[in-house]
Parts: C-alpha cells; sequence; structure tokens
C-alpha cells in the first residue's frame, strides 16, 4: 500500500505543478495563449486520473489560470472531487478553487452540502476553517437554509479561531437566507462580549455591516455598543462601532448627545489617526443631526475643525484629502466654522494631488461670501491659467460658475466684474463648458438690467472677435458663447454703440462654419440688429444711404446662410432676405421704413415664472382631465400609469391641451419639463424684473427671484401672451393673503399632491417659495442620493432589503425553523468545555423541532412571521410562541394558569410591546421567570403539541445516541422547571451535573404580591432590562376577583428622583398609564411596565395607585387600589452565563470588593438552596463541586457579582464579591431575607 | 464590506485577485485592467483614495490602494470601511507576506499565488475583514503549512527532491526573465504609519 502512494507520488512528480505552468507562460510570451491551451489539455487530463493528489495539482492550477481569465467552470465537478479529499493539502485546494470559481449558478454546488457539512463539523479545525473560508465566498440560498444551523453552532465552538470564521459568515448566511437572521440574532449579540477579542471583532463587524443597511433596527443595541465602545481597546472594534454610531445617530438624536463627550475623549486621547478621523465624522454626524443651533456644541465642532486643520496640514496626502473631505461635511451645517480656514483650503488648491484639489474647490464653495467672493475667484482663475490638463480646468470653471451663481448670485455686488470673468473665461481652450458660460451670460444680461450695457458691449466685442474662438475647431465648444453674444446683441441692440459694424461682424463668411443653432440665433438676430441700424438712421435723412448700404450687405451676405444644411438657418435666411430685399425697394422709393421694421422686434422681453403656465387659471367650465377623444386602447392607458413619465404620455398630453390656447399641461408634465430644463440650464433660470443696481434685488420684493424664465435654449426667446404675464405681475404684488384667488388655485389644484399644493398655492410670499424652491430640489435629486430608506425603489433586488427584519420583536414560534431557543438553555450554564457534546445533539434538537413545526403549521406560519398587523392575530401568535418555547416542558399543572399571566395581552400596547422585547431579546430573561404558558392558549394545544414533539424525536433518532438526546432534554426540563414560578412536577435541581438522584425542588414564583382588595388582586415581578442600562420591567399580574367587570385600569406611580414610571410621549409626569385590557369576571392578565432607573445601588420604594371602573349589570363604581413597588437590588441583576475561565480572570482582576454573609440553620439540600439563589436573586452557577459552588450575575449597568456558596452542618458561608459594594451588601441582605423566609 | 483585492504589478498583469462578488471572467478582466489604468496613472506621493468606482457596484465604492516597487495592492471597498483602516490593513498584509515569504519580491506572488490565498483568507474572508493582528496570522498560516507538512510525509520526499532540482536553476531564474519583474523588495516597514 504504502509502496503503491511512493510509486503513484513519483508518477506525478514528473507532472507540471503551478510553479512549472508559471515558468512556462512566461517562456512562452509570444505564443501565450496557445501554449496554456495545451497546458489546459494537460490539465484535462489529469482530472481524468484517480490519484487525488494529481487532481488537486491540476486544481491547483486551474485556480491559476481563471485569475488570468479563463473559464474553468467546467472542471467544476472535479473541484468538488477535490474539495472532499481527506487531506487538508487537497482539500485546501479544492475550496480555494471554489471560492474563486463558484457562484450561484453552479449548479454542482448543490453536491457539497453534505461535504461542507462534514468540514463544519471536522475534529480538525483547519478543515472546518477552510470550508468556512470557502463558504463565504460562494454561499447560495440554498447552503445558507441547510448549513444555517450547523455554522450557528459553530459559533460558540470551543476555539476562538472556528468562532471568529463562524460569526463573520453569519453575515453572509443571513444575506441569502433572511430568515435566520432573527433566531441567530440573540447568538450573535452575545459574541459581542465574547472573551476572544477576535470572535468580539467578527461580531461586531457584523452587526454594523447589518445595521448600516437597516439602522432603526439596530437602535436598542446602542447602549450595549456604547458600553463597548468606551470599554475596547481594539482600534478596528472602535472604527466600526463608531461608525455604526454614524448611521444611528440620525434616527436617535438623543443617542448624539450621550456620544459627544466620549468620543470627545477619544478625539483627545488617541494616537492612531484612523481612530480620529472616524472619531470626528461621527461627531460631525452627530452635530448634524442634532438640531442646530445648539451653542453648547459649539466646541466639539471647533475641536473637529481644529483636528480637521491638524489633518490638512499633515504631509501625508491621505490626511490631507481625508481632512478636506470631512470639513465638507461641517461646512453644510456649520459654514462659518469652516470659513476661518479659507486660507489653508486655498493652499490646497496648488497641491500637487488633484484629488486633494477637487476637494479643496468643493470646499471653497461653501466658504464664499461677498467680501471674499472676488478674491477667491481671482485665485481661481489664476489656477485656470496654470491648470494642466482639461478635467481639472473644466472642474476649475464650473466651480467658479458655481461658486458667482449661488443662491441666484448672492454674493457678487458688481456684475460687471462678473461679466468679465465670463469673458475671460471663453479664452480657455479645449473647454466643454461653453454652453454652460453662455447660460450665464444670457441669465445675467436679462436679468440685470442695468449691465445691458456693459454687457452688450462685451459681446460685441466678442462677435467682433469670433474668429479667436472659432479658429480651431477643436475647441468648437466654447463657440456656444456666440449664441449668447449674438442674441444679447440682437436683444439689447439698443445698447450697441455701433450696430453697423457689429452687424458686419454677425455677417462675415466664416459665421457659416459654425454649429447651425447658433448660425440661426445669427441670421435672426442680425435682423434685429438691422432693424437698429435703420432706426438709428431715420432722424438724418442725409445718411440714407448708410441704410440703404447696410440693406445691401444684408443682401449679399444672407444668401449664404439660405444655402445652409441647417433648416433652420436656411428658413431664417431666407424669410429674412426677402423682407430686407422688400425694404430697400421701399428704401428706394425714399420710404419711411425703420419704424414698421423695429415693430417686428419690438416688446420688451417680459420675464416668465418657471410655473407660470401652471399658474393659468381654468376657465369656467373646463375639465381638464375629461377625454376630448375617445380613450386610446389599453395599453396605452397602462403605460400611463406606469410610468407617468413616457414619452407617449408627453404626446398626449400635448396634442389634447393644444386647444386652449395657454397649454395647460399637468403636473408630472410640468415636473418633467422642469426637471428637462433644469439639467439643460445648469444655472438658475429665472429673470429679474427690475433691474436696478445690483444685488439688492435679489433679497427684497415678493420673490421677485421667481417670477421670471425665459426658455432660452430655443432659438426664438419665448413670449408668453402678454395678458397672462400681466395676470402672473399683478398676482405677484398683491397682497399673499389675497385669499379668494388662492382659493381658486386651490380648487384648481385639487387633484395635486400635497406637498406640491403647498408650494403651489401662494406663490407671494417669501416663506410660501422657499418649501417651493425645495420641492423642486427634492424631487430632482431624489434618486441619486442613495438614502437607504430609498432602498425599494432604488432597487428590488438589494439583498439587504430583505434584512430590514425588526429584531427586538419577540421570536414567534415560526422561527424555530432555526430553534435557537431549543439550546438556549444549554447556554445558559454550560462552559465551553462541554460544548463538544452539546455540538452534536443541539442540531438534531433543532431539525427535530423545526420539522415539527414545518409538518404543522407551515403556511400559517409564513404568513405570520411577514408581519402581525392586526392585534387578534398577533395576540395568537405570541401565546403559540410561549407555547412553543415551553413544549419541551410537560403539561403545565392547571392552577399555573391562574397565576401566569399571558404575555400577549401587554403586546396589546405599543408600549407594553416595547418592553416585552426584553426577555425574548436575551436569552437569560427569556429563562428566567418569563416561560408561562398563557392562559388563553388552549391547554388541548399545549397537550398536542407533547406526544408529536416526542414523536418527532423519536423520528430523528437514527444517528442519535438516545440516552444523550434523553440528558438534553431533561437538562431542557429542567430549566424551564427550574425558572417557572408554579411548576409543581420539578423533580430535578439547577446543575448541569449528574443531578438525577437530587431530590425535587419545592415550587416557586417570583411574583410577589404587590396589593389586593375584594375586587382586585395584583401581583408583580421585577426585572432589569439587559438592553437598557437605565430600565427596570415591572409585570403586574391583575386578577379580577369579583363578579362584575372591571375595566378603565389606570396605573399610575408617584415618580421618585431615582425611578420614574416611563411614560408615554407627551403624557405628564403625573399622568397614569392605561392597562391595556379589561378584565370579565374571574380573570387574570399581565400588564408591563417600563421603569427607568438612575442609581441601582440602593433598594427603592414606590408608591402608587390603581384605579379602575368596577361595572355590573347595573352601575359602575370607581374604585381605586394603594400599592407599594418595593425595586430590591436583586431585581436589577440579571442571569448571565459566566464560563469558568472568565470568571476566574474576574476573580483575579482585582477590581472587586470583598463580603461575607453566614446563614445559621439552613436545612435544604444545597442544589435547592442554590436553586432559590438562582431563581430569586437571578444567579447563575458557573462551577459546582461537591458543596461548594460559584456563582455569578451581572447587573443591569453592568457590575460583577461573584459569590462564592459554601455549606456545611447546616450553615452556609457565602463569600461576594463586586465592583459595587453598597449594590453587594444590599443583595447581600435580600439573599439572606429569601432564607429567612423559607 | 470589502468589494475586491488585486495584486498587478506595474504593468497591469495581475498578481492575485480576489472578488467577494461573483462576476465572469471577462469582467473580472476588465476590472482588473480600468482599475490598473486609474492607478498606475497616479503619480508617487499623491493620496492613495480613489472615488469612482465604476467597475464594482457603482458609486459608493473606493478604491484605496498602495504601491510597493512593482506592485499594486488594490482594495475596492464600500463606505462602510475606514480609509486608513483598510490603508493600515494592506500594510498588514503586505508585512505577513514579507515574513511568510522571507523577504516578499514579486516571484514570490507570480509563483505562489496559492499560498498567497491562503494568507488573505486568514485576514479577509467573504470580505469582511477577519483579523488585523500579523502574528496571529503568521500563526495560523504556519500551523496549516505544517500540517500540509505532515500529510506529505513519506510520499511528499519524491515530490520535493524533484521541486528541488526544478528550482536548481532558479538563481538563474530571474535573469532569464525579461525586465525588472524581480528583484523588488518590499520597503521597509518603518516608512510607513
Amino acid at each position: 500500500m504504502a509502496l503503491k502512494i511512493v510509486k503513484g507520488s513519483i508518477d506525478r512528480m514528473f507532472d507540471k505543478n503551478l510553479q512549472d505552468l508559471v515558468r512556462g507562460i512566461r517562456n512562452h510570451k509570444e505564443d501565450e495563449a496557445k501554449y496554456i491551451s495545451t497546458c489546459i489539455d494537460e490539465i484535462k487530463q489529469e482530472l481524468k486520473q484517480d490519484n487525488i493528489a494529481v487532481k488537486a495539482n491540476a486544481v491547483c492550477k486551474l485556480t491559476y489560470l481563471q485569475m488570468l481569465g479563463y473559464d474553468v467552470s467546467w472542471a467544476a465537478f472535479n473541484i468538488v472531487e477535490v474539495m472532499s479529499s481527506s487531506k487538508f493539502t487537497y482539500k485546501r485546494i479544492g475550496y480555494l478553487a471554489a471560492s474563486q470559481c463558484f457562484h450561484e449558478s453552479t449548479d454542482v454546488i448543490m453536491l457539497t452540502t453534505n461535504q461542507i457539512r462534514k468540514d463544519l463539523s471536522s475534529p480538525n479545525q483547519y478543515d472546518t476553517g477552510v470550508a468556512l473560508t470557502g463558504l463565504s465566498c460562494f454561499v447560495t440560498p440554498d447552503l445558507a437554509r441547510d448549513l444555517a444551523n450547523d455554522i450557528m453552532t459553530l459559533m460558540s465552538h470551543t476555539k476562538p479561531y472556528i468562532r471568529k470564521k463562524a460569526v463573520l459568515i453569519m453575515y453572509k448566511v443571513f444575506l441569502k437566507y433572511p430568515e435566520s437572521l432573527r433566531p441567530a440574532f440573540p447568538r450573535l449579540k452575545e459574541k459581542l462580549e465574547d472573551p476572544d477579542p477576535g470572535v468580539q471583532s467578527a461580531a461586531v463587524n457584523v452587526i454594523c455591516e447589518l445595521a448600516r443597511r437597516n439602522p432603526k433596527n439596530y437602535l436598542s443595541l446602542a447602549p450595549l455598543f456604547f458600553k463597548l465602545m468606551t470599554s475596547s481597546t481594539n482600534n478596528w472594534v472602535l472604527i466600526k462601532i463608531i461608525k455604526l454610531f454614524g448611521a444611528l445617530t440620525p434616527l436617535e438624536p438623543r443617542l448624539g448627545k450621550k456620544l459627544i463627550e466620549p468620543l470627545t475623549n477619544l478625539i483627545h486621547s488617541t494616537s492612531a489617526m484612523s481612530l480620529l478621523y472616524e472619531c470626528v465624522n461621527t461627531v460631525i454626524a452627530v452635530l448634524i443631526s442634532l438640531s442646530s443651533g445648539m451653542p453648547n456644541h459649539s466646541a466639539s465642532i471647533q475641536l473637529c475643525v481644529q483636528k480637521l486643520r491638524i489633518l490638512i496640514e499633515d504631509s501625508d496626502q491621505n490626511l490631507k484629502y481625508l481632512g478636506l473631505l470631512a470639513m465638507s461635511k461641517i461646512l453644510k451645517t456649520h459654514p462659518k466654522s469652516v470659513q476661518s480656514h479659507k486660507d489653508l483650503i486655498l493652499q490646497c488648491l496648488d497641491d500637487k494631488d488633484e484629488s486633494i484639489r477637487l476637494r479643496a474647490l468643493d470646499l471653497l464653495y461653501g466658504m464664499v461670501s461677498k467680501k471674499n467672493l472676488m478674491e477667491i475667484v481671482k485665485k481661481l482663475m489664476l489656477h485656470v491659467d496654470k491648470a494642466e490638463g482639461t478635467t481639472y480646468r473644466d472642474e476649475l470653471l464650473t466651480k467658479i460658475i458655481d461658486i458667482c451663481s449661488q443662491s441666484n448670485y448672492q454674493y457678487i455686488t458688481n456684475f460687471e466684474w462678473y461679466i468679465s470673468i465670463l469673458v475671460e473665461l471663453t479664452r480657455l481652450e479645449g473647454t466643454r463648458h461653453g454652453h454652460l458660460i453662455a447660460s450665464q451670460m444670457l441669465d445675467v444680461a436679462i436679468r440685470v438690467k442695468a449691465i445691458r450695457a456693459f454687457a452688450v458691449a462685451q459681446m460685441a466685442t466678442l462677435l467682433d472677435n469670433a474668429h479667436l474662438l472659432t479658429g480651431n475647431t477643436q475647441r468648437n465648444g466654447i463657440c456656444e458663447v456666440l449664441y449668447a453674444a449674438a442674441w444679447i446683441c440682437g436683444e439689447f441692440s439698443e445698447h450697441l454703440e455701433d450696430p453697423l459694424s457689429t452687424l458686419e461682424a454677425m455677417l462675415r463668411p466664416k459665421v457659416a462654419t459654425l454649429p447651425g443653432h447658433i448660425q440661426a440665433v445669427y441670421v435672426q438676430n442680425a435682423a434685429k440688429l438691422f432693424a437698429t441700424v435703420l432706426r438709428g438712421q431715420e432722424g438724418a435723412p442725409a445718411d440714407r444711404t448708410v441704410a440703404q448700404e447696410t440693406s445691401q450687405l444684408l443682401i449679399d451676405r444672407l444668401p449664404l446662410f439660405v444655402q445652409s444644411a441647417n433648416l433652420e438657418v436656411q428658413e431664417r435666411a431666407s424669410c429674412i432676405l426677402q423682407l430686407v430685399k422688400y425694404i430697400q425697394k421701399l428704401q428706394q422709393k425714399d420710404v419711411e421704413v425703420a419704424e414698421e421694421v423695429t415693430a417686428l422686434f419690438a416688446g420688451e422681453l417680459n420675464p416668465v415664472a418657471p410655473k407660470a403656465q401652471k399658474k393659468v387659471p381654468v376657465p369656467e367650465g373646463l375639465d381638464l382631465d375629461a377625454w376630448i377623444n375617445e380613450p386610446p386602447s389599453e395599453s396605452e392607458s397602462e403605460d400611463e400609469g406606469r410610468k407617468p413619465k413616457g414619452k407617449a404620455v408627453f404626446a398626449k398630453e400635448e396634442s389634447k391641451h393644444t386647444k386652449p390656447r395657454y397649454t395647460e399641461v399637468d403636473e408630472k408634465e410640468l415636473a418633467k419639463r422642469r426637471e428637462v430644463r433644469k439639467a439643460e440650464q445648469a444655472n438658475n433660470p429665472f429673470y429679474i424684473k427690475a433691474s436696478p443696481s445690483s444685488q439688492k434685488v435679489y433679497q427684497d420684493g415678493v420673490g421677485v427671484e421667481h417670477i421670471p424664465v425665459v426658455q432660452i435654449d430655443l432659438s426664438v426667446p419665448l413670449k408668453v401672451p402678454d395678458q397672462y404675464v400681466k395676470l402672473e405681475e399683478e398676482r405677484r404684488q398683491k397682497d399673499k393673503a389675497d385669499k379668494k384667488k388662492k382659493d381658486k388655485k386651490k380648487r384648481r389644484e385639487k387633484g395635486e399632491k400635497g406637498r406640491r399644493r403647498k408650494g403651489d398655492s401662494g406663490p407671494e410670499s417669501e416663506e410660501d417659495i422657499t418649501p417651493a424652491h425645495m420641492v423642486d430640489i427634492t424631487t430632482e435629486e431624489m434618486p441619486e442620493n442613495a438614502l437607504p430608506s430609498d432602498d425599494d425603489e432604488k432597487d428590488p433586488n438589494d439583498p439587504h432589503k430583505a434584512l430590514d427584519i425588526d429584531l427586538d420583536k419577540p421570536l414567534a414560534d415560526s422561527e424555530k425553523k432555526l430553534p435557537v431557543r431549543t439550546h438556549r438553555p444549554d447556554e445558559v450554564l454550560r462552559s465551553p468545555v462541554d460544548d463538544g457534546e452539546g455540538v452534536e445533539v443541539v442540531p438534531e434538537l433543532k431539525k427535530k423541532s423545526g420539522k415539527e413545526k414545518k409538518d404543522k403549521k407551515k403556511d400559517k406560519d409564513r404568513k405570520k412571521s411577514k408581519e402581525e398587523k392586526k392585534k387578534k392575530k398577533h395576540k395568537h401568535e405570541e401565546g403559540e410562541n410561549l407555547m412553543g418555547a415551553g413544549s419541551e416542558v410537560p403539561v403545565q399543572s392547571e392552577d399555573s394558569n391562574e397565576v401566569a399571566a399571558p404575555p400577549p395581552a401587554t403586546t396589546t400596547n405599543e408600549e407594553a410591546a416595547k418592553v416585552s422585547e426584553a426577555p425574548s431579546a436575551s436569552t437569560p430573561e427569556a429563562v428566567s421567570g418569563m416561560a408561562v404558558v398563557p392562559p388563553d392558549s388552549e391547554p388541548e394545544e399545549a397537550k398536542d403539541t407533547e406526544p408529536e414533539d416526542t414523536k418527532s424525536s423519536k423520528h430523528k433518532k437514527k444517528k442519535q445516541k438516545k440516552e444523550k438526546e434523553e440528558k438534553e432534554k431533561k437538562k431542557k426540563k429542567k430549566h424551564h422547571h427550574h425558572h417557572h414560578h408554579s411548576d409543581g412536577a420539578g423533580d430535578e435541581s439547577v446543575q448541569n451535573g449528574n443531578v438525577e438522584e437530587e431530590e425535587p425542588l419545592p415550587p416557586m414564583s417570583n411574583y410577589a404580591l404587590l396589593a389586593e382588595n375584594s375586587y382586585i388582586k395584583m401581583m408583580c415581578d421585577i426585572q432589569g432590562n439587559l438592553q437598557d442600562g437605565s430600565q427596570v420591567v415591572v409585570s403586574v399580574i391583575f386578577e379580577n376577583k369579583c363578579d362584575s367587570f372591571i375595566k378603565a385600569m389606570e396605573f399610575n406611580v408617584l415618580d421618585s428622583l431615582n425611578s420614574k414610571l416611563q411614560r408615554p410621549e407627551g403624557a405628564g409626569p403625573h399622568d397614569g398609564l392605561t392597562v391595556p385590557f379589561q378584565l370579565p369576571p374571574g380573570i387574570s392578565n399581565e400588564a408591563r411596565f417600563v421603569f427607568s432607573v438612575q442609581s441601582i445601588v440602593m433598594p427603592q420604594k414606590l408608591k402608587g395607585t390603581l384605579t379602575f371602573i368596577v361595572k355590573t349589570d347595573d352601575s359602575s363604581t370607581h374604585e381605586k387600589l394603594d400599592f407599594k413597588l418595593h425595586f430590591t437590588c436583586t431585581s436589577y441583576l440579571i442571569t448571565t452565563p459566566c464560563y469558568s475561565d472568565a470568571y476566574a480572570k474576574l476573580l483575579e482582576s482585582g477590581d472587586l470588593k470583598g463580603s461575607s454573609l453566614k446563614l445559621e440553620g439552613v436545612s435544604q439540600p444545597f442544589h435547592h438552596l442554590l436553586a432559590r439563589i438562582c431563581f430569586h436573586h437571578h444567579f447563575s452557577v458557573v462551577e459546582r463541586i461537591g458543596s461548594c459552588a460559584s456563582m455569578y450575575s451581572r447587573s443591569i449597568q453592568g457590575h460583577h457579582v461573584c459569590l462564592l456558596v459554601k455549606t456545611a452542618d447546616q450553615t452556609v458561608s457565602i463569600d461576594a464579591k463586586c465592583d459595587e459594594p453598597g449594590l453587594l451588601g444590599n443583595v447581600l441582605d435580600e439573599i439572606k431575607l429569601t432564607f429567612s423566609q423559607c | 464590506m470589502i468589494k475586491a483585492i488585486l495584486i498587478f504589478n506595474n504593468h497591469g498583469k495581475p498578481r492575485l485577485s480576489k472578488f467577494y462578488e461573483h462576476y465572469s471572467e471577462d469582467t473580472e478582466q476588465q476590472i482588473i485592467r480600468e482599475t490598473f489604468h486609474l492607478v498606475s496613472k497616479r503619480d508617487e506621493n499623491v493620496c492613495n483614495f480613489l472615488e469612482g468606482g465604476m467597475l464594482i457596484g457603482g458609486s459608493e465604492n473606493e478604491l484605496i490602494y498602495r504601491h510597493y516597487a512593482t506592485l499594486y495592492f488594490v482594495f475596492c471597498v464600500d463606505s462602510s470601511e475606514s480609509e486608513l483602516g483598510i490603508l493600515d490593513l494592506i500594510q498588514v498584509f503586505v508585512e505577513t507576506l514579507d515574513k511568510c515569504f522571507e523577504n516578499v519580491c514579486e516571484l514570490d506572488l507570480i509563483f505562489h499565488v496559492d499560498k498567497v490565498h491562503n494568507i488573505l483568507a486568514e485576514m479577509v474572508m467573504g470580505g469582511m475583514v477577519l483579523e488585523t493582528n500579523m502574528n496571529e496570522i503568521i500563526t495560523q498560516v504556519d500551523a496549516q503549512n505544517k500540517m500540509e507538512k505532515s500529510e506529505a510525509g513519506i510520499a511528499g520526499a519524491p515530490a520535493r527532491a524533484v521541486s528541488a532540482v526544478k528550482n536548481m536553476n532558479l538563481p538563474e531564474m530571474p535573469r532569464n526573465i525579461n525586465i525588472g519583474d524581480i528583484s523588488i523588495k518590499v520597503p521597509n516597514l518603518p516608512s510607513f504609519k
């Protein structure tokens, strides 16, 4: 045998291995493809052999070829073969190849399930590790579903190496199999506190990744992360957590306030730049989320800005870049603090790194003011000159224009300066942004009347020098400017000093080389100029020749344009040519023509608001929604419904509304047009109505800036009939409280969406205008903003959408397909030493109950697991949920139903529902005391589950050792009994050892009598809330003792300084809480109330009152019942599992202070004693040796409490240690009390 | 999340590609080419971040890279990763390679891409950072290599002998292999933060 192996490997050693392949490829540079194809043939031969070593070698080579771009999917089956080799060496090769080339549609993947499962449970941790690594790359929904349980088990593996990999891969599993998220989440959360930093970091990683996509579901983890943040020293973990907080704060500003301080401390203390940077980023996010104007945070802003300045000044380009990036975030909310660093940012414009320059440019945009605008632009112009590379220069150009034109030219004090800047920019070679400059020129010239003379003069010069711009065909981008120049000169020709020479310049033959749309403008405006020239000559008959020469000039030059290939140019040119010829005839007859010609182009260009069309009132009796013709075929209407912006709709609308002269188009249509227009004219396309001296105009006036728009992209400026414009103007000048018109408008816009209506109904008032603006902005920019909430629209296939799952909701039974719950109790007490056993047992158990559920109510559960909307349904399910949890427990005794409270009732009230998350979301609590059978769940069902349970478990025993299963089951029972307050049938004790021989435990209940009168009895239990270190949950059972109906119960407590009842938002501090149910005679029900506590060191007493109405057949009476709530220190403790190693470490740490207690004359058996401590005081047993046991618990605020309990001769001595001596003292007193009572 | 990790040389030849999302081989090659194009035209001494991850998953992603001698190490990540953190991670990766290969040079990556994959697998798993502690990574890699060796046992001996023979002319190899592919040492660590 050995010989054979050696022989095999000798055969093999002359095979080509990976190194040989690489070497070969490198030696065949010229015919690489050919060489590789022969290699592939060889590989195919090798794959056919039986020797796994040969196959592995072949697969290894294939992995390399895959990297070079060769498709190797044909070898997928061989890869699977190699993966299933028993040797680690080959297995690793196989998994690597699989991770490189398998994907969801690789069909052999389904063959791998069992192999992977086997590898996952391999005794060799590296087999498991390799399988996990591979799986992380090619996990499919099927694999995820089939292996979720196995991986979940690995999350508690003894080896941290496996644990961390298992934790990480869960994220992939969640993505592919979202149903696993809720069942697995509690365990994932536990891993946040894993003793191994690597595992902890992995858990943080996964939760951060989950939370980033659906932050709202993870808000409840904030306290836990907060604790981690203040305790962790691992920078990786810290960065992740801090980033996560950055995502959470926008949802919960209160969290932000809490964060500021620790983050500031970190900023001050850390030396790691990466951490510092993320802290600054999150502080910025916090500051943004806190509603602005919090003066006390200016210090934080200053700190951030200061630190960022240090980053920007650093010689490391990376820090510089990031500093600028973060700075721009601050800029949005706190521009002032950034502005003081203008010098630094300008300096960055000189940086040799283009990315940094671009970042600096972004920043500049927000930093300009009236004072510094000219200076900044001057600097930028210098950079434009220096800039190499057109991309950066174009970027500079757009930035200059953006900066100047922002907020409606807010910062420009001198428009002559701006025009000259624009003219200067036209000298830029090869820019793509001629159009942008042109639209700016038009915009300014049209809207700022005072500037027109200057602008026209500048434009005339431009036209005169047009050859400079068009000289090089390469830079045709800039010739767009001529479009603006020609139009401005024509339209405002009265300002021209020498119209004739401009006219001459516009008719140069060279013009014919310009793009058609520009020529068209040239021709049209030449006519306008002609009119001006004629009028100029009118007064002086002596110069009649000039006029005639001008006509002749046109007649000479226009034929060139008549021949243009461009239709528009041709049409206009021939029109005007004929006109001029006619004029010439008249001139020869000495007829005064100037007036008539001028009349052709007369009329002030009137401003039109962007919404002007829409504002045109609809005449009485015109129904715009009515079809004019028969509705088109259904496909048409379907189309309209689905994508209202479709072309067909456009055309439809257009033709439909041509009849009314003032085209009234529907809202969507208009929005679309607006968008198109905006896209075309990057800048604000409004006119300014009244000109005067510069900038003041924009601020004053009733929405002056809103009024006017002209569609300059038309060849001829759009003119709207005067009557409507006047109407529009009048309206604007009128008081905004002009109700009549508003109403009219409102009526007209009835059908529109709410927010639109708001913007449109009162365009006159400043207040109304601002939102109107915002409406436009949001509707436009939304699609680009990848807001998390947008996901639905953005990408229906986004895997993260499926993970938007409420994790705080208690697990429903339907989710027990991955029944973490079944083995949760193990975890509570089991230390990792036992895990070897657990690993094998647990999956079987899981499947058992999974199958059971599937069999029983598959479809039902499907529906439920989605979302419970109806309260009734919800209630029902909750009941089942608990049933499910107790399904391993024998049927509850009748009397338990009386005392037991039905948690479902609590969920009827929103607030209480929130409370109920506590028990189910956290393992220990779920175990301690909450496993109550609800009274409204039928006992038959309870019995049903039991036999079925055993039955199905029998099915599953094929491979399973019977004893193990049974032992497991008994353990479960133990827990349930143990925690069950009214369990009479309990026959085993708490410990995890072989305790079968020990005596049964007497029934115990944590529910203590709170108050009682002849009508009602209140029992209560107080539990800490693990998720929030300052919350305590009080569960109160109300039992109706009388024969009448009890309703309108109101629960109220007199708050103390330390403890406060949490009331719904908006309720006063003395308002009572309505109990969310009514009680028929003889019925009991449970409600929960949340209290916030500050100090947990001392026990507390709170006085309270329950008021209620007792309703008999004929009358109803108001009653009340006073009670005293006793918050013991015990109630702040939470059963928390602790492994013995961690426990030992804790004791060694020396942070804990000791205290001790002796109890005399305790006659109970030791295990009962322990059970009592566990049950009543929320401890868990860490280790028990003989008559000595160590126990552990933790307070909701994270204090560790350790007990060492020894017993000898009816004397029990308890040595206790805790990091809070006050708390410890009180807990010991309470323990003493417990034992003195029994 | 890390979307992809690419290593290629100054000529754009891929030395390692690890995609954490599936792409066809052609797309992968195109991504490598485009990434190389983007990265290679940047000067030394400019920042190591590149927006414009049009390649993988759109604009949410960015490229974070480092250039060591003849090799570019490029990580394509989304916004959940800290930029500086990833830079550190690349450094850890390279240092780990340096330790595992004892003075790593491009040739090591060329001939032992499988080993590089194994090392990477101990650092990043499924696009998420698994371990950042270099010693831990090396411990795990070494332990696995040891296992591999012990598995080979006697049977592995002849193969080892042959490969030793094959590598006899290795000293000449650098000269046989054209251009400056080789000879590249990872710069010594202190120069990095």
